[in-house]
């Protein structure tokens, strides 16, 4: 009997030790270095206003996971989320977040302060609407970091012309990526040998999905037809999608290291950082910290993801948002009347984070602000997103089998990938009554 | 015939075959125990010499593996750093070499705590009621036993990601998503069907003759269950809490489903330990250790109970 | 023992001496206090386990969707069972789970029962190497997934160095490659759960009674027959009962997979369990996936039914 007591006034202890604090929020993120760049910044907020901020953060691989299944619950955790852009239809539709319109009225915010590519993406559902769930906090893009050291070695250089025929410079086209990583693939370098590129190939949450499609959308891959929505038959499967799907599932065979079938975020950053790979395909988030490490700060350059037929990057980024079962949704807006104002905006970019807001970005000086801001501001300038319709989690569930299944596991051929991925899709549609 | 003539019998086996049996099974635990073992070094190990290639065997011991466990910490520029007071503690001093300040304790404590909660409770309960409902099959007659011990058993079968879907709906609408209460409730009711059944085993095996006679010296049935039937089976119901407790500590699947913030306990916590890039593997390697302790002192010590425990399972049915 | 038997003077019954038969003494009946015990368990175990159990079949039925619950809810029949089984990506994670239970259990008992035997020849140390053998069974299964895939990884791991020492295979990635990583998780699991098989045979083979064996002796039998007539016969209740354990926990596995290879690559590794998480928590095809897992249930409930009087006959015999 003395192991239920004693239970019970642990039990008793653990529920009564959070009711007695002064006004706190708690902001729910990815645990990744644009998070810590914000706890930074909070500080701020905090000595204004005498709120204490408390951080959930995940790591990106369970982010998705771990808080879908928060707000499905209803919890109360989390009283801001800053949740992925995808999620803007199934937050709206199922009453996640608070709609943002009449605050943005009543405290005089005005939405057109942002950039229009991050408002229509990480604000609005549906698509292009005035209806706003979220402020952008954070944009970002799928870009490329490449070790500009061994680019400018002369012996690589001389290497790389007479095989090729042209100078070794950051690619401008697909094609140029995948020479290039062919060419460092096996090449020894300070006696160690190194590989072409590390490229997304996670199965788990959404990482080859994300890498695919930064070179789905340069072949001019669309997800369907304009005049009909939701139908994909000819735009998925097009020709130009079976060749990039191709295209990227030799980069992985031929030039990444050995083990990088699983990788996500910081798989890429490891394999860069530890110089096992000359370039490496990640978030303009991580852009900061790279420049700031010690192995490889010095010798990194970036570039914008390489054309094809088009150019395109690949949307990341999100917007923060009220959760509409916090029970301090007043205190949360305040946050977020502190967080849009322009100076703290600012102040966001200087400590690593990607403000949207125009006066940060359409300021002349911001490209030299940092040597990829200007890859930056092209790369917003032509994104596109996944689907973010409420079923974007089976329809990126989907995707990722399929795709991974292809590249990484050998299963059938790229058309029969892209014919499987339609069907799927078709019968989520169906499923929601779209079809 | 002389002794070294005779058939060779299984029963007694000659020296020879003795040694080797013993080489081979001492061979097959020092493999079987090298990714353990080396899990523990990795503890100690910094984070570079974790990730180092090729794997390095010998290394500089270091705690930052638990240290970053039990931190929470940010990058800082040198100049703030330099603008800081010199570091208080030693496990400060190991943080602000990395360049890094410790920002507040990291959630393990708490986790750890919630396993310790919820793992204990639970198996409180589910040893304490199935120890009820065990002496009950064994010794009353009860109408469907068989029928309903087999049904009893058949709750293990379930999928926990199967059950996991309905519970889900149901603590969403009781409000029980993400608590300690609901958790315990969940692991003694999964817990119930392997400790009714290992304690109707162990109970089983206690003559009915013992109780049946200090009932007749005038104690009532509860009186000579607590003090006739209950001491003898401590070592029963010793071999099923170790079971029920290592089932409770080690769970995943619900903890990952049905908890967040409050109520989350250590195993879907560990894997998930970001460190700067990738996984902090110390820090990984180092809760890893910290939580397998428990468990692996209380195997030691109530080892004997706990090859009882197998063994009565497999006897019973 | 009689000093506990001493009644407490003052709920002497009315007639010591006299051998008052039950029922007539002070405190509940046998009913009440069989109800009283048996209750709170049944009532539990329906609570968490049944009524979800009819709740997950009424919704298989359904087009419910646990993150959009305001939708209006359709009956479908049969539809979400049709679509489970005409869906070839739920055959092919049938199989791969196949695999997996096939041939961790046929590794496990060829090892398990092997060590047991060994270890029944009883030298010095062997309950000491018992208990390090047995140490991977306590582990948590999901910690232990995502530790091993630190000692997979092709650079930094242990794994691949040790096994190239003895035969360069060059650069192989154990759970990157589609082929192999069905075999890391067959490792895995065999390294966890050998232990386990290897004490229920040890406790089979402690329970063989020796006379067996001297009888034998004196008929002249040698040592390999003796082992297949009566060794085998009277271990293989016990080994079908570590089968069938291991079985139904292989079937429901998903913490050690999610963690070791999150199911890929592709679906390479995708259990049941894992597809069927996918489906239930992260697509949150709640009536879909509720027909699933009905579906596995019934699999597994019939198949371990059958098993469990086949493994009743052997006892008898």
């Amino acid at each position: 009997m003395r192991r239920t007591s004693m239970t019970a006034i642990v039990v008793a202890l653990g529920l009564t030790a959070g009711t007695a604090h002064a006004e706190s929020l708690t902001l729910c993120w990815a645990a990744w270095d644009p998070a810590n760049a914000l706890t930074e910044l909070s500080k701020d907020f905090t000595a204004e206003t005498g709120i204490e901020m408390k951080y959930e953060f995940v790591p990106w691989t369970s982010f998705a996971d771990r808080f879908l299944n928060e707000l499905n619950s209803q919890g109360k955790l989390c009283d801001l989320m800053i949740g992925d852009s995808q999620w803007l239809g199934l937050a709206a539709e199922n009453g996640h977040y608070v709609k943002l319109n009449d605050f943005f009225e009543k405290e005089g915010i005005d939405i057109n302060d942002f950039l229009p590519a991050t408002v229509y993406n990480y604000s609005t559902w549906p698509k292009g609407t005035p209806n706003y769930w979220a402020l952008p906090a954070m944009g970002d893009a799928l870009a490329w970091v490449y070790r500009k050291d061994w680019f400018e070695r002369p012996e690589i250089r001389e290497a790389f012309k007479k095989e090729y025929g042209r100078e070794l410079e950051p690619p401008k086209t697909w094609s140029e990526l995948i020479e290039i990583a062919k060419f460092f693939t096996g090449r020894e370098i300070d006696g160690k040998v190194r590989y072409g590129v590390a490229i997304y190939t996670e199965r788990g949450s959404e990482g080859i999905t994300m890498g695919v499609t930064s070179a789905l959308y340069p072949w001019g891959f669309r997800y369907q037809d304009p005049d009909k929505p939701y139908h994909m038959e000819g735009y998925v499967n097009s020709p130009e999608a079976v060749e990039a799907l191709e295209a990227y599932k030799e980069l992985y065979e031929c030039c990444t290291p050995p083990g990088h079938s699983d990788a996500y975020m910081v798989a890429n950053l490891d394999a860069y950082k530890s110089g096992q790979v000359a370039m490496q395909m990640n978030w303009f988030a991580f852009f900061p910290g790279i420049l700031k490490d010690e192995q490889v700060g010095k010798v990194s350059g970036f570039f914008v993801n390489p054309r094809q037929n088009e150019e395109a990057s690949v949307l990341g980024g999100q917007g923060i948002s009220v959760v509409s079962y916090s029970d301090k949704k007043d205190l949360a807006l305040q946050y977020i009347k502190w967080f849009a104002r322009p100076e703290v905006q600012k102040k966001w970019w200087a400590l690593g984070g990607y403000s949207c807001h125009r006066a940060v970005l359409e300021d002349p000086e911001f490209p030299k602000t940092a040597p990829f801001a200007a890859d930056f501001l092209k790369a917003m300038s032509h994104v596109r997103d996944f689907w973010q319709e409420p079923e974007y989690a089976e329809l990126l569930q989907a995707m990722q089998r399929r795709i991974h299944d292809y590249v990484v596991a050998d299963k059938g051929t790229a058309k029969e990938a892209l014919d499987k991925l339609i069907q799927d899709w078709t019968e989520i549609f169906e499923d929601a009554g779209k079809l | 015939m002389t002794a070294a003539d005779r058939p060779r019998s299984i029963v007694e086996p000659r020296p020879f075959s003795r040694r080797l049996a013993a080489v081979v099974i001492v061979v097959y635990a020092l493999v079987s125990a090298i990714p353990l073992l080396w899990i523990v070094a990795t503890s100690f190990k910094t984070p570079e010499d974790a990730i180092a290639y090729p794997p390095k065997v010998f290394f500089t011991p270091s705690l930052e593996g638990y240290v970053n466990l039990f931190t929470a910490r940010t990058r800082q520029t040198p100049e703030y750093l330099a603008s800081l007071p010199p570091p208080e503690t030693w496990y400060e001093e190991l943080v602000r070499k990395r360049h890094m300040v410790i920002t507040g304790p990291s959630r393990f404590a708490g986790r750890y705590l919630n396993s310790v909660i919820i793992g204990f409770g639970s198996t409180f309960f589910a040893v304490f009621l199935g120890t009820l409902a065990a002496y009950a099959f064994s010794r009353f007659r009860i109408p469907l036993a068989d029928d309903l011990l087999f049904f009893i058993l058949s709750t293990r079968m379930f999928p926990p990601v199967a059950v996991a879907i309905p519970i889900y709906l149901m603590y969403r609408k009781l409000g029980l998503t993400d608590s300690h209460l609901g958790m315990i409730i969940l692991y003694t009711a999964v817990n119930l069907s392997l400790s009714v059944w290992l304690l109707k085993g162990f109970i089983d095996e206690i003559p009915k003759e013992y109780e049946e006679a200090a009932m007749v010296d005038g104690y009532t049935r509860l009186q000579a269950f607590r003090k006739v039937v209950l001491p003898q089976a401590a070592a029963g119901i010793a071999a099923t809490a170790i079971f029920c407790l290592i089932f409770a500590w080690n769970e995943y699947a619900f903890a990952l489903l049905l908890t967040s913030g409050l109520a989350q306990t250590a195993p879907p916590f560990i894997p998930n330990i970001i460190g700067e890039g990738g996984l902090d593997w110390p820090a990984v390697a180092a809760g890893t250790t910290l939580f397998l302790l428990p468990v692996m002192i209380f195997t030691i010590i109530l080892r004997r109970h706990l090859l009882r425990g197998i063994t009565f399972g497999a006897l019973r049915r | 023992m009689n000093e506990a038997l001493t009644p407490p003077e003052a709920q002497r019954a009315p007639s010591r001496s006299a051998g008052m038969p039950a029922g007539h003494r002070s405190g509940l009946s046998d009913r009440a206090v069989a109800w009283l015990f048996v209750a709170p368990t049944i009532a539990l175990l329906l609570a968490i386990n049944i009524f979800p159990l009819l709740w997950n079949i009424y919704l298989s039925f359904t087009n419910y969707k646990a993150n959009a619950p305001h939708r209006p809810l359709r009956w479908l029949g049969l539809r979400n069972y049709e679509r489970v089984l005409s869906n070839e990506d739920i055959w092919s994670s049938m199989q791969v789970t196949a695999h997996f239970v096939f041939w961790s259990i046929l590794l496990q008992v060829l090892l398990g029962f092997s060590l047991a035997w060994l270890l029944n020849r009883r030298f010095r140390g062997s309950a000491f190497w018992t208990t390090v053998i047995v140490i991977p069974m306590m582990l948590s299964p999901a910690v232990v997934g995502v530790f091993w895939s630190y000692l997979f990884q092709p650079q930094a791991g242990i794994f691949n160095y040790i096994v190239n020492f003895f035969h360069d295979f060059g650069k192989f990635t154990m759970i990157g490659d589609p082929d192999l990583a069905p075999w890391a998780i067959v490792l895995v699991d065999t390294w966890m759960w050998t232990p386990f098989v290897m004490l229920i045979c040890l406790a089979g083979l402690r329970a063989i009674p020796e006379y067996l064996y001297e009888a034998a002796e004196v008929d002249g039998a040698s040592s390999w027959r003796q082992f297949w007539t009566i060794t085998v016969p009277l271990v293989l209740p016990f080994l079908m009962l570590a089968v069938l354990f291991r079985a139904i926990e292989n079937f429901k596995m998903f913490d050690m997979v999610v963690e070791l290879t999150s199911g890929g690559p592709g679906s390479a590794t995708e259990l049941a369990s894992i597809y069927l998480k996918r489906e239930a928590f992260e697509k949150w095809r709640t009536g879909y996936s509720a027909a699933l897992a009905v579906i596995l249930f019934v699999t597994v409930f019939g198949v371990a039914n059958i098993y469990v009087k086949l493994l009743n006959r052997v006892k008898q015999r």
